[in-house]
């Protein structure tokens, strides 16, 4: 008796599933998306396999003088015998446990903020802002609790991009807020006048020209004995510099909030401070962190101008090794060196600012 | 228009103020009072200042603040270092914040009439040169009409290049860059026949290519880059020692004194070597230790020993002494007598 046998299930067509299913859906889905795949293959048949030849297979990587490099690949030796110069400048190699404790204090005081459980967040925070600073302060400068003073021209390499760099965002985002309320109290005309003069003016000239204009003009303005640090004063110009670009930012965020809020927080009863802490700058900052960042990633990068005043952050430091007379015609190795340090920490923070909308989306977004 | 409003408005600014700063009380007494000579450099030019991987300064310009520290304090290592760009070493000069500008420094008129500085010698004649490749087989600059030349932009070497081709009647076309290491790049790319700087820089040029051994510097020098150290004036004293650092050096060479020899030398009777040494004693009103000079050549070396060790033969930038052979050499280093 002829029973009925279902076929037994087919798996599905290879061309439509597994590897090649992807492949064929997201690779070759159309004869344009075909041929621009290998296109694509192509060049990067060109571009890599001489890329990983010359900084992997045939590069030097042990050593301590240049006559150790074959110059048929890269020669990592270079970055290896001055890395400590890259990472601290002239920083004393005895005190370099200074920087790296005030970048650890810096992790630890982070850190915990990222914990979503974390009870005392705004203590943290507010010692964050108050405390860390004068500890940071007296402990890389010194000349206090038995540390050696070590000056600030001393300071460089990667360490001064990075005191540039948070200075820089510190000092920047409330002074940038601050700036974005005067300039929008439309009650206050004077206030408005100035913080609008004070944006206009900073955004309307280069960054460059604030550094030079502090590093070449300003020492005229002081008397002789006088001298202003120079770090300080390429500080100074950065955060102010920034501090209009933030400002700008941050009104983009105010102007996005709905009238409504301020109504309803009016209508609250909360007067201007309250409003704007508890209600309008929660939102509108949320709204502009990509800008935020976008500002932060760029100080981060524009820090590298410090050069042309003489400061030696990580790029100007590799500049001043490439001319070493015992280490000439290394400058790629240099430069790709700075490259891939610039990369990682603009791409962490372009990480961290995804990770912040994530966690503050209230479901706002579309 | 606006621009040179602007100018000269700035710059009639830093003259009024440099003026001002100049009188206001000597440099030589200010840093005896420091205890230490703070010292404009070059923030990376191979030979002339440069940090090594430990930090420490070195080359020519930084040894000619070393001999003047140990000229003031007994000890070369008494400096501090300001590395400068070229377009702030002369404010940081005229504004007080260095003492002595030793960065590569052309000595021109328009630098030391309208800067209110003063430049106290001679530590490397420089010229502007060509390296060219071997295998062109051209022995001589005036063989090189119809050549693509590399130069840098934006600085006299384009208005000198230019102005050498125009006398002598030749033709060229040039190939711009922004840095000196493009411009080197580019050369070896084959971009360009010739490549153009100041000689002291085509050698180190030289040897940022793959096979330096392919190329050679022509003989010719087109332009007069005498370099030296610059200070404020308004203190005669502090310009002196600056100056006769430098010339303690050359003399010791002309003496066949050395940082090797020198203890030996103390014995010789030869009373230009005990002027110089000190043990002779001369009234040179400087201002400084009777053993000045001693210091100096002990610490720092002679003009040769500076020379070899950061330029020359002891470096690999193997640089003929050529122009700064001395006077009796056939070069053009000449020191006044100490006496």
């Amino acid at each position: 008796m002829a029973t009925f046998r279902p076929h037994a299930d087919l798996p599905p067509p290879a061309t439509s599933s597994g590897a090649l299913g992807w492949v064929r859906q997201n690779l070759f889905d159309s004869p344009v998306n075909g041929a621009m795949t290998l296109l694509a293959l192509y060049l990067l048949y060109l571009a890599v396999p001489p890329l990983v030849d010359w900084a992997l297979i045939k590069a030097d990587w042990s050593g301590s003088r240049s006559e150790d490099c074959s110059k048929a690949g890269a020669c990592w030796v270079f970055i290896g015998v001055r890395l400590n110069q890259f990472l601290y400048g002239f920083y004393p190699v005895a005190e370099q446990w200074r920087v790296n404790l005030t970048i650890a204090l810096l992790v630890a005081f982070v850190l915990p903020l990222f914990i979503k459980r974390f009870v005392l967040k705004q203590w943290l925070g507010a010692a964050l802002l108050v405390v860390y600073p004068i500890v940071a302060y007296h402990l890389l400068v010194g000349g206090s609790f038995g540390l050696v003073h070590v000056e600030t021209s001393k300071w460089g390499g990667l360490f001064l991009t990075l005191v540039i760099a948070v200075v820089g965002m510190v000092a920047a985002l409330p002074l940038g807020i601050l700036l974005a309320l005067g300039r929008r109290a439309e009650n206050m005309p004077v206030l408005k006048a100035l913080c609008v003069a004070f944006i206009e003016l900073w955004r309307g000239v280069p960054l460059i020209t604030v550094l030079f204009m502090s590093s070449v003009m300003l020492p005229f303005f002081l008397p002789e004995d006088m001298s202003f640090d120079k770090l300080l004063r390429a500080l100074i110009g950065v955060a102010l510099f920034e501090s209009a670009y933030m400002a700008e930012v941050v009104r983009g965020g105010l102007q996005g909030i709905p009238k409504g809020q301020y109504e309803a927080a009016d209508a609250l009863g909360l007067g201007y401070w309250r409003a704007t802490v508890l209600v309008i700058l929660p939102q509108a900052l949320k709204l502009v962190i990509p800008g935020i960042v976008n500002t932060f990633i760029a100080l981060f990068k524009d820090t590298s101008l410090v050069l042309i005043i003489g400061l030696f952050d990580l790029l100007g430091s590799i500049q001043a090794a490439n001319s070493d007379t015992n280490w000439l015609g290394f400058s790629i190795e240099g430069y790709v060196f700075a490259a891939c340090v610039y990369w990682v920490f603009c791409f962490g923070m372009s990480r961290y600012s995804q990770w912040l909308e994530a966690k503050l989306h209230t479901g706002h977004k579309r | 228009m606006k621009k040179r409003i602007l100018m000269t408005a700035v710059s009639t600014l830093t003259l009024a103020l440099a003026a001002g700063a100049a009188h206001a009380g000597a440099t030589f007494d200010a840093v005896k009072k420091k205890g230490f000579v703070q010292c404009g450099v070059n923030s990376g030019l191979a030979g002339f200042s440069v940090p090594d991987e430990k930090g420490v300064w070195k080359g020519m310009d930084v040894d000619v603040c070393r001999a003047v520290a140990a000229a003031v304090f007994g000890d070369s290592e008494k400096v501090k270092y300001t590395p400068l760009t070229a377009k702030e070493r002369f404010t940081a000069l005229q504004s007080g914040e260095i003492d002595i500008l030793s960065r590569n420094t052309t000595w021109t008129v328009t630098r030391d009439g309208g800067l209110g500085i003063g430049f106290t010698g001679v530590t490397y004649y420089d010229g502007q040169g060509f390296l060219i490749k071997k295998k062109l087989g051209v022995k001589s600059a005036l063989k090189l009409n119809g050549a693509t030349v590399c130069v840098q932009s934006g600085t006299t070497t384009e208005l000198n290049l230019a102005d050498y081709f125009g006398v002598h009647k030749m033709k060229f076309k040039p190939v711009v860059y922004d840095t000196a290491d493009e411009t080197v790049k580019s050369f070896e790319a084959g971009r360009c026949d010739v490549l153009t700087s100041d000689q002291s820089q085509l050698y180190a040029l030289r040897i940022k290519l793959a096979q330096p051994e392919s190329a050679v510097v022509l003989p010719e020098v087109i332009s007069k880059e005498p370099l030296g150290p610059a200070v404020r004036q308004g203190d005669a004293e502090w310009f002196n020692i600056v100056r006769w650092s430098l010339f303690a050096m050359l003399g010791a060479e002309e003496m066949g004194i050395s940082s090797k020899n020198i203890d030996s030398m103390k014995d010789s009777k030869n009373p230009d070597v005990k002027r110089l040494l000190g043990t002779d004693v001369i009234k040179h009103g400087l201002g400084v230790a009777d053993d000045w000079a001693y210091k100096i050549v002990k610490q720092v070396g002679n003009y040769s020993e500076v020379f070899e060790r950061n330029v020359g033969m002891g470096s690999p930038l193997k640089i003929s002494r050529g122009q700064n052979a001395l006077w009796n050499k056939g070069g053009l280093q000449y020191a006044p007598p100490i006496r």
